[in-house]
């Protein structure tokens, strides 16, 4: 039986889908197209539930994984099957031998300049949740004069046909939450808007987050969703939305607008799926055959997904997910 | 006489940069609840008076914070304070005293 695995991206899904396949006795290679390991985590600060650090449980999983072969700045350019499993040729040239192939290559997320509208990348005050945690995480945030106003557009880049995402990117809600209560710790006095259309709390303790947020906190809700955003001559930005509660039209002036991107496809989502001969749905993200039995499962044998490759996810979720696939591998390979 | 002509219509948009929420911080620094509510309707849908007169609890507060004041006393004038809304709320919001808070305040 062939003892080696290939796992496609090291973010947490495929770290985590490594480190539990390297747990059952399996050698395995990761391919990650980046330079380094971590994904979008190794760029975020503080993880919900728990306040957990971001890059403290990337750190934790490459070294749990110590020994383990991870190739960056490489992509996949050929795959065929074998007696034995797939050999996929890499971007170096080398081909590697495996008896299954594990995906996670996770999301991309949305590039907020598509939504012209909201003034990213144009405006000096517009920034992402990205961005955001990136302040958090560098703690320049703390060198950053108070801003009396603070907004969070919901939604940006999801449920939106204007960009092609129909999808809801179900994290955002409670990023957008956590991070106006992070920016009120911070900043106490300053006077925080979330602009949602359905506010999505949906796991546990996120209603709790929620309820903190206006008890604690005092964040304002308005529901509506931002229809644009302009700049004042003193650099302020403007923003318009319905207070769709009272149907009245709405209009503030802020000195940070912070977008909730989205999480999309990941753009090599097409060369995997030509490469494999996988297909992926309409959304870009891959298709699942069986998304409530065997949501790890894709229609191709011994080939499996991990995390948000399939659609967003969390990063419970993800790890959780990455665990499930090295358990099917595990059963697909001890069949021989 | 007739006036004829145009004349400005006032705006009826929400200007968040010039809205008073005095009144709203002072009732939430007495009944902090007030915060909390989630614009589900319950309080309104089950209202006793609401069914004769426009009657909504989730209308008023929603009107303090947003620096309509008059408006919201409006949506309370009705209201018999049989607490009903109370009951039904899902946050548990005191109701009661805050519909005495801004009646209190139209008083006062
Ligand atoms: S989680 Fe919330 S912010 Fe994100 S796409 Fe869904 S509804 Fe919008
Ligand atoms: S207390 Fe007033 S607002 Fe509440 S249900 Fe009774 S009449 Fe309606
Ligand atoms: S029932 Fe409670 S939460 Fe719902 S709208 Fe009324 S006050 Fe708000």
């Amino acid at each position: 039986m062939n003892k080696n695995v290939l796992v496609l991206g090291a973010g947490v899904a495929g770290l985590q889908a490594a480190l539990s396949l390297k747990e059952l006795g399996y050698r395995v290679t990761i391919l990650e197209k980046s330079s380094s390991a971590g994904g979008h985590l190794k760029d975020w600060d503080k993880l919900y539930p728990g306040n957990i650090s971001s890059s403290g449980l990337i750190d934790n999983l490459i070294s749990a994984l110590d020994g383990t072969d991870i190739l960056y700045n490489t992509t996949v350019t050929r795959s065929e099957k074998s007696d034995n499993g797939f050999i996929t040729e890499i971007s170096s040239g080398e081909k590697i031998d495996s008896g299954a192939i594990v995906i996670a290559s996770g999301f991309s997320l949305f590039d907020a300049r598509i939504k012209e509208e909201y003034g990213y990348g144009i405006y000096r005050r517009v920034i992402t949740n990205a961005d955001l945690e990136a302040l958090f995480r560098s703690k320049e945030i703390h060198k950053m004069e108070m801003p009396a106003k603070v907004g969070f557009v919901h939604c940006v880049g999801s449920r939106d046909e204007k960009v092609c995402n129909r999808h809801c990117s179900k994290i955002c809600c409670m990023t957008a939450v956590k991070q106006a209560c992070e920016i009120k710790e911070i900043w106490p006095h300053a006077d925080v808007y979330c602009f949602y259309m359905d506010l999505r709390m949906f796991g546990r303790g996120y209603e709790d987050l929620y309820y903190e947020a206006q008890s604690k906190f005092g964040v304002n809700f308005i529901r509506g969703r931002v229809s644009e955003a302009g700049e004042d001559k003193d650099g302020k930005v403007v923003v318009k939305a319905e207070d769709t509660l009272t149907s009245r039209p709405l209009k503030i002036t802020l000195d940070l607008l912070v977008l909730m991107s989205g999480m999309v496809r990941n753009t090599d989502n097409k060369t995997i799926s030509d490469v494999f001969g996988i297909p992926t749905g309409e959304d870009g993200f891959f298709f699942q055959p069986s998304p409530l039995i065997n949501p790890t499962s894709s229609d191709s044998s011994g080939i499996y997904f991990a995390g948000s490759a399939t659609g967003p996810k969390t990063v419970a979720e993800s790890i959780n997910e990455a665990r499930a696939a090295a358990l099917a591998v595990h059963k697909f390979l001890s069949k021989d | 006489m007739e006036e004829f002509g145009f004349k400005i219509s006032k705006s009826t948009r929400i200007d968040l940069d010039s809205a008073c929420q005095s009144l709203y911080n002072q009732i939430a620094s007495k009944v902090p609840d007030i915060r909390t509510c989630i614009n589900c309707g319950s309080c309104s849908a089950s209202c006793t008076a609401a069914t004769f007169r426009r009657t909504s609890f989730r209308g008023a507060i929603l009107h303090i914070n947003r620096g309509f004041d008059k408006k919201a006393v409006e949506f309370l004038k009705s209201c018999m304070l049989c607490g009903k809304c109370f009951l039904v709320c899902p946050r548990g919001i005191d109701t009661r005293n805050i519909i005495l808070e801004i009646i209190r305040s139209e008083e006062g």
